[in-house]
């Protein structure tokens, strides 16, 4: 099996505020995103030879993509996988410059999720099996509640009090929002206590409203090529080292070995994306880190699942302020889905806007020192089972 | 000899007091409280409990299932099919509703033993449902209860046989329900009560006694229903019966007047404390009356459970009037500020009914793990098409982790969900009901029940939840 490692460059990406874009359509959002990754790149969309759109519920088919760029008669993909869309979006334009086939692709991700009515995630509709069960008897589980199931067990299992447990989940909250006020282009940008989360209203117990990401419209978008070619066109691209998605086959709450304590999917990508970019310890080599924070207890776990933190230890991370700002591995720099919010087709190609330019040494008051190495983990299904896509990228070609 | 061979009945968990009600109105209270079904529950998902009692009581599968209530879920539509699908009945099974009449359950009985002594059917199965409502402020909302009880007809391991029965009809309009509407309603009460019901009981009782020579000495046990608890008093004094040692109680105070199964709910709770030579007159009024003599024999005592039967209703949880209004959708509340998500397809209904009716995961043949939704490869193995048939819906469990949901949409907030890990093997993450939210713990015993699903969809769609164990 072969690897993706320093065969694919990022030369241009893009981002649109994220928000209630009461007064945004999907086409504005796919525009903006896309003129601005070209003008980063200094390339011109007609000189782009391929597109991967990727969106869950904000427009079928390719032309949703072709639509409003008057894109003439080039390849258009539409991908989706959930709440990792925006990464599939990423892999397939890396892999098709890889392969040799084109030379610059594009991918854009897109959700407009306040158009829905929807206060949270609009349930997905399906003809055949529900997401846990047999047709016809969908839950509705809520996803906080969803998530709410880990958590529950994970202060369980560590012998935990849920009022420490809150706290310590609180502080991730607290942390993402300090770095989201850095953000000018994040859903929330203004700073958050301790108290201030523990008090806010209980969705799921144990966590709180304030436990849970934005919902938000958005997209953002990246244009690739080739490694070799890279250099044309701008001094600092950014080298993809690793591509790895793990899915599962969707049995976590049907078999009795599931723990509620970590997500399987997590921890193979991660030994995945690890193998392939070469990386021995993670915590020592990486230099920034994006997860998917889409509630505070999945961050907290990630923290053991990706292998920063022993099982069962992370809260000694928390309070050590490990994945702070000035912390040994910054987690979530640029807010996370907590603060910079979670268009879900968009929000992996967001944790990629911020790792690369956090590479690039531009991510002006959040930005880490000498950084090498980045990741994104973006996640998309629940505790049942899901997609786990991981993308390590770095500032230099052949360089572990 | 044919008789019943087996017994159960269902009460549900919640209960509405008479103050409360009468709190809400400002009118008087009856006193005592009554049996309300949750707003998962209907005629249909109580029959399923009282007959899964009653199969699991008396061992036999049974050949037949009758259903009788005026409250079946549809005007076209037979209920008992899917109460024989949710307890998992062959599909040979005779199925029939017996329904428009508070009789029905008698009637039904009748058949039964026709069926079972001409020796065209084995094992009968009789559940009789009710789930009926009074108007508000009327004297039946307070008098009215919900439940259910279930009883076999058969020839073999027979706990009381049918010695006697007397039938008549009468045509006398008292109580009834016109199609389209939610409520009962009835003639004035002093001409039904002593007119209709008095006379034509009284027609019945000394019928059946002069018909096979008996007094009312003869008898342990007299068991009948009645509109309320004053008239159903007053009926045992003029039959000649001793109200404190021969009459059952008709559970007026507790349960209310549960309507189509309340012969049979009564009957139960006598047969579970009846001894062998115990000679039971049963008499059943609505339009018109059905009358029975059953002679207990030395086999209930095979059938008599360790524990009583009303200990498994002991777990009470109270409503309040406003609970009670919302779950019967008598007040509009809010409907949820978002589109209505998408109803289940009746063709992926079709296809999912056996685990979805009769809750059967699978089991795979090579690795032994037990999983639900049944698949055809296995999830710990990967071996194909080596999975069998496992039915969960009979196995106990405890929640491994849970969730109390606040956000999602449903008549009762918060939604409780539990993964429940099966004794045995098997885990799904299931709804669970009957329960409040701070009783909730890992490691809480429960046991599975059908129910409705809250959907809004022009069909009743039923699903297995999880309820603690009593």
């Amino acid at each position: 099996m072969g690897k993706i490692t320093d065969k694919a460059a990022i030369i241009g990406m893009g981002c649109t505020n994220f928000g209630e874009l009461w007064d945004k359509s999907v086409d504005d959002l796919i525009i903006d995103a896309t003129y601005e990754a070209c003008e980063d790149a200094g390339v011109d969309l007609k000189d782009i030879e391929a597109a991967w759109l990727g969106t869950v519920f904000s427009g079928h088919t390719a032309m949703s993509l072709s639509s409003p760029l008057s894109w003439q008669y080039k390849p258009v993909t539409r991908v989706e996988n959930m709440c990792a869309t925006g990464t599939e979006a990423l892999r397939a334009a890396v892999y098709a410059v890889a392969s040799g086939v084109y030379d610059i692709a594009l991918a854009v991700g897109v959700e407009k999720l306040k158009d829905t009515g929807w206060i949270g995630v609009q349930p997905t509709n399906v003809v055949g099996r529900s997401t846990m069960g047999t047709a016809g008897t969908d839950l509705g589980l809520s996803p906080p509640a969803m998530f709410s199931l880990m958590a529950q067990r994970y202060f369980h299992d560590f012998k935990i009090d849920p009022e420490e447990g809150r706290r310590l989940l609180a502080e991730i909250t607290v942390k993402n929002h300090h770095n989201g006020s850095l953000n000018p282009k994040a859903h929330f940008q203004r700073e958050l206590t301790v108290e201030q989360v523990l008090k806010a209203p209980i969705v799921a117990w144990p966590l709180g409203i304030l436990d849970c990401c934005g919902v938000s419209d958005g997209a953002a978008a990246a244009i690739v090529t080739r490694s070799d070619m890279a250099k044309n066109f701008r001094k600092d691209p950014i080298y993809v080292k690793a591509l790895a998605t793990s899915v599962g086959p969707r049995r976590n709450p049907t078999v009795q070995d599931y723990d509620f304590t970590h997500i399987e999917e997590n921890v193979r990508a991660a030994q995945m994306a690890y193998d392939e970019a070469g990386i021995k310890n993670a915590l020592e080599e990486l230099s920034v880190a994006e997860v998917h924070d889409c509630f505070t207890i999945h961050e907290m776990i990630l923290y053991e699942d990706l292998g920063w933190s022993p099982k069962g230890q992370a809260r000694k991370d928390i309070d050590a302020g490990t994945f702070k700002l000035n912390g040994k591995l910054p987690v979530n720099t640029d807010g996370g889905l907590k603060c910079f919010g979670h268009p879900l087709g968009a929000s992996g190609l967001r944790m990629q806007y911020e790792v690369y330019h956090q590479l690039q040494g531009k991510a002006g008051d959040r930005q880490v020192k000498d950084p090498r190495l980045g990741l994104i983990h973006n996640f998309g299904g629940g505790v049942w089972g899901g997609i786990a896509c991981i993308a390590i990228s770095g500032n230099e070609l052949d360089r572990r | 000899m044919v008789g019943i061979t087996s017994f159960e009945a269902y009460i549900p968990a919640y209960r509405l007091s008479r103050d409360e009600i009468s709190r809400a109105w400002g009118t008087g209270s009856m006193g005592g409280e009554k049996a309300v079904a949750r707003y998962d529950e209907d005629s249909l998902t109580m029959a399923v409990a009282a007959t899964l009692g009653c199969v699991n009581r008396g061992g036999q599968q049974g050949d037949g299932l009758f259903f009788a209530s005026t409250t079946s879920p549809y005007k076209e539509k037979q209920a008992a099919s899917i109460i024989a699908a949710a307890v998992d009945l062959p599909s040979e099974t005779r199925t029939a509703d017996f329904t428009d009449s508070l009789r029905g359950a008698t009637i039904a009985m009748n058949s039964a033993v026709d069926a079972v002594r001409s020796g065209s059917a084995e094992n009968i199965i009789i559940a009789a449902s009710d789930e009926r409502m009074g108007a508000g402020k009327s004297e039946f909302e307070q008098i009215l209860g919900d439940g259910a009880a279930a009883i076999t007809i058969g020839k073999s391991g027979v706990i009381a046989s049918v010695d006697g029965n007397y039938s008549a009809f009468s045509e006398f309009m008292d109580i009834w329900r016109r199609e389209g509407s939610a409520f009962i309603q009835s003639w004035e009460s002093r001409f039904i009560t002593s007119e209709g019901y008095a006379k034509i009981m009284q027609r019945a009782v000394s019928g059946i006694m002069k018909k096979y020579n008996l007094t009312p000495k003869n008898f342990s046990k007299v068991i009948y229903n009645g509109p309320d608890k004053r008239s159903h008093a007053i009926l045992a004094k003029r039959l000649g019966f001793d109200v404190e040692t021969q009459v059952q109680d008709p559970m007026y105070q507790s349960i209310g007047n549960t309507g189509t199964p309340a012969v049979l709910m009564m009957l139960g709770f006598a047969l579970d404390e009846a001894s062998p030579g115990d000679l039971i007159l049963v008499a059943n009024y609505g339009d018109g009356a059905d009358a029975f003599i059953l002679r207990v024999t030395e086999n209930i005592k095979m059938v008599q459970g360790e524990r009583r039967m009303m200990e498994n209703f002991k777990r009470k949880i109270p409503v309040t009037y406003e609970t009670y209004l919302s779950w019967r959708d008598l007040v509009p509340t809010e409907e949820p500020r978002h589109p209505e998500p998408e109803s289940p397809s009746i063709t992926c209904l079709w296809r999912e009914r056996r685990s979805n009716l009769a809750f059967y995961g699978s089991k795979c043949t090579s690795c032994g793990t037990v999983q639900y939704p049944p698949q055809r490869v296995c999830t710990k193995c990967q071996s194909k098409d080596h999975l069998e048939e496992y039915k969960l819906s009979d196995k106990r469990g405890h929640i491994f982790t849970y969730a109390i949901d606040q956000l999602s949409w449903s008549k009762q907030i918060p939604v409780l969900i539990g993964v429940v890990d099966f004794e045995g093997g098997g885990r799904v993450m299931s709804e669970i009901c009957d329960c409040n939210p701070d009783e909730m713990r890992i490691g809480m015993p429960v046991e599975m029940c059908f129910r409705k699903l809250d959907q809004d969809t022009d069909i009743q769609n039923y699903f297995w939840k999880g309820r603690p164990v009593i």
